[in-house]
């Protein structure tokens, strides 16, 4: 079916303000739209990525959260002894046990402070997570001194926590000296320090919080969660690394919903301004109907020309949309997390996918916006089209 | 009567058979045309005259299918014009006719060579070739040298000459025009006129003309008139 398109690109130019105008009213609800989306997606991948499918996070029987569990070291050593551990190069099982706990430190949007997890462990803590690299210029801490090493998000945000700087926790002094990277992964917004210290310096030295254990294989990973979990004796809960950060991820279905919510309203309200501006059109362009089709365009093509112009005009508004997000791509912010209690940072991810979406979102309403207009249009008797002014 | 013989001997294109159209808007209704039966062949140019409100209008919107009868038969080139659908009558008319408006009905924001390349985007042509036609159409009216212009940019007798162009690019056996000369000065009404005289005679289009004016009339081979939607016996003439 032939379509007059240019002719309705046209007036899309020619009409540059109501254009304009309509075009804002869709790009702010993609852009709201694409925000929220990636918020979710960088919670999402943030809360995703930390944690190995053959990692296991043991807690004290009933715990949620690290926060809020002991597990001691007697019980350490008898998870140890269980089979199907993977061990290290000298032989040694693959256990971690560590201390969590949260304090308090100023960031840049929150000079009150704000939670933040401090984790004690050891190397082969930081052994089983993989992908944390020390950033250049600084190092690990060392095992029996007030050293800490702080994610690359909380060097970021927190003007306490930079290289060089001097923390003050438990009941000491701890020298910031090194930055870990840890790509998406939770892990970012924690600090690490030395277990043995860190559980010193909150009288847990024997009952810290939390042991990671990595299984030599997916089965055996299985068989260890259920092991421990019925192993009377030992009374702990386990669950798998990226069950655990899953969990916990929950916490980002208020901001869904909230965005949700406030997206669907502007854009059942820019989809009525788009078709506002459709309906105005028509009416405008009466004459200019009837004239196409005496010299031939059908009723379909019509209805088709004017529904394409809604929807090109509610895609130029989805692309401004976009363009109104893009600088906030990689802004780092943070979320408080209401099973920890503490704040995990994230980037704002708009990946292309999330912009193609926003893109098809806008062309939607333009859709919607467009579809009663058109019909109008097409629906118009010739005669009466031309007699109108 | 000799030129009737003639007449009879070529191809009809217009045939009507007690042709009726009534208005009807609540109690109100009104007989615009009533039982009208003319044949207009191939090769004709003619005037339709009538004071106003006698019913030209809606005769001609009838032989262009924009309208439907409420009575009668009406055949268009060999064409039954009530049995044709929407989108087959939508067709026909890009074919077969090319229609020329008193207030010119240009598309405002497309550009002279845009406005006469419009009806062909319905033809299986090539952008380029649909160009090379309209040109040539622009040429044909003398508005070679205003293929960019905006209808804005134009006078009302170049504005009308593009209609013409527009009306002629799909190379249509009739056209039909309601008082093309309506909205123009003398000088271009005579331009406007002398076109489609040319039309008629050089490019043997067949010519259906609605105008009051007796000046205009006198370009056509045939004038009929029309009083209160009745078509008056060929060769009378109404007062106004
Ligand atoms: N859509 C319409 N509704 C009602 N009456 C109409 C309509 N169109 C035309 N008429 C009436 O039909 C008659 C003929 O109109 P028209 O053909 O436009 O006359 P002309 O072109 O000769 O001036 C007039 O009385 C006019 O008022
Ligand atoms: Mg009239």
């Amino acid at each position: 079916m032939a379509v007059p398109v240019s002719y309705n690109v046209r007036n899309l130019i020619v009409r540059k303000t109501t254009t304009i105008m309509t075009a804002l009213g869709i790009a702010l609800t993609v852009a709201v739209l694409l925000s929220v989306m990636g918020l979710v997606n960088g919670l999402d991948s943030a809360l995703a990525s930390t944690g190995d499918p053959l990692n296991i996070m043991v807690l004290r029987r009933g715990s949620t959260a690290e926060l809020t569990s002991v597990v001691s070291r007697q019980q350490y050593q008898d998870i140890r002894a269980l089979p199907g551990i993977a061990r290290d190069a000298t032989g040694e099982p693959l256990v971690s046990l560590e201390m969590v706990t949260v304090i308090q430190l100023a960031s840049v949007d929150a000079p009150d402070g704000i939670n933040v997890n401090i984790r004690g462990l050891t190397q082969t803590g930081i052994d089983l997570r993989h992908g944390l690299t020390i950033q250049s210029g600084g190092r690990w801490f060392q095992q029996g001194r007030n050293e800490v090493v702080v994610g690359a998000s909380i060097a970021k945000r927190f003007p306490a926590a930079k290289l060089g700087n001097t923390l003050r926790f438990g009941r000491s002094n701890w020298k910031v000296v090194g930055v870990m990277d840890a790509g998406q992964s939770a892990t970012n917004s924690e600090i690490f320090g030395d277990l043995n210290l860190v559980s010193a310096d909150y009288n847990r030295l024997d009952f810290p919080s939390s042991a990671l254990v990595r299984a030599t294989d997916a089965v055996s990973a299985a068989a260890l969660v259920n092991a421990i979990k019925t192993d009377q004796r030992l009374n702990l809960d386990a669950i798998s690394e990226r069950a655990y950060y899953d969990k916990q991820s929950v916490s980002a279905a208020p901001i869904k919903f909230l965005g949700g919510f406030v997206a669907i309203i502007m854009a059942v309200g820019s989809s009525f301004a788009a078709m506002n501006t459709m309906f105005a059109a028509v009416s405008r362009r009466s004459k200019e109907i009837g004239t196409l089709r005496v010299l031939g365009f059908s009723r379909s093509s019509i209805l088709l020309s004017f529904f394409i112009e809604s929807v090109l005009l509610a895609a130029f508004g989805g692309l401004i949309g976009c363009l109104l997000v893009l600088p906030l791509n990689g802004l780092t912010t943070g979320i408080g997390n209401f099973v920890t209690f503490s704040e995990t940072s994230f980037a704002l991810r708009i990946s292309p996918l999330i912009m193609l979406a926003g893109l098809g979102f806008a062309m939607l309403l333009g859709a919607l916006g467009g579809f009663f207009p058109a019909r109008n249009a097409a629906t118009k008797q010739i005669l009466v089209a031309l007699r109108e002014v | 009567m000799s030129e009737t013989k003639l007449s009879e001997s070529s191809e009809v294109v217009i045939r009507t058979n007690k042709l009726t159209k009534e208005f009807i808007r609540d109690e109100f209704h009104v007989i615009a045309l009533k039982d009208v039966n003319i044949e207009i062949h191939r090769g004709e140019f003619v005037a339709l005259m009538g004071p106003s409100g006698s019913g030209k209008s809606t005769l001609l919107h009838l032989i262009a299918a924009m309208d439907k009868s409420t009575g009668g038969e009406i055949e268009v080139l060999g064409e039954n014009l009530n049995r044709l659908s929407d989108t087959q009558i939508a067709h026909w008319r890009n074919v077969h006719v090319g229609f020329v408006f008193q207030q010119f009905n240009l598309i405002p924001v497309l550009t002279a060579l845009e406005n006469v390349e419009l009806p062909l985007k319905l033809t299986n042509l090539k952008k380029a070739e649909r160009l090379e036609h309209a040109t040539t159409a622009l040429k044909l009216v003398g508005l070679g040298d205003r293929l960019g212009h905006f209808p804005r940019q134009l006078s009302g007798g170049q504005e009308q000459r593009v209609a013409i162009a527009r009306a002629i690019v799909t190379d249509p056996q009739l056209i039909l025009a309601d008082e093309p000369t309506g909205n123009l000065d003398a000088q271009s009404a005579d331009d406007v006129l002398t076109m489609l005289s040319r039309l008629n005679k050089e490019y043997s289009k067949t010519v259906v003309m609605v105008t009051h004016d007796p000046h205009a009339a006198k370009f056509a081979t045939r004038v009929r008139h029309l009083e209160k939607g009745e078509l008056l016996p060929e060769g009378v003439t109404t007062t106004a």
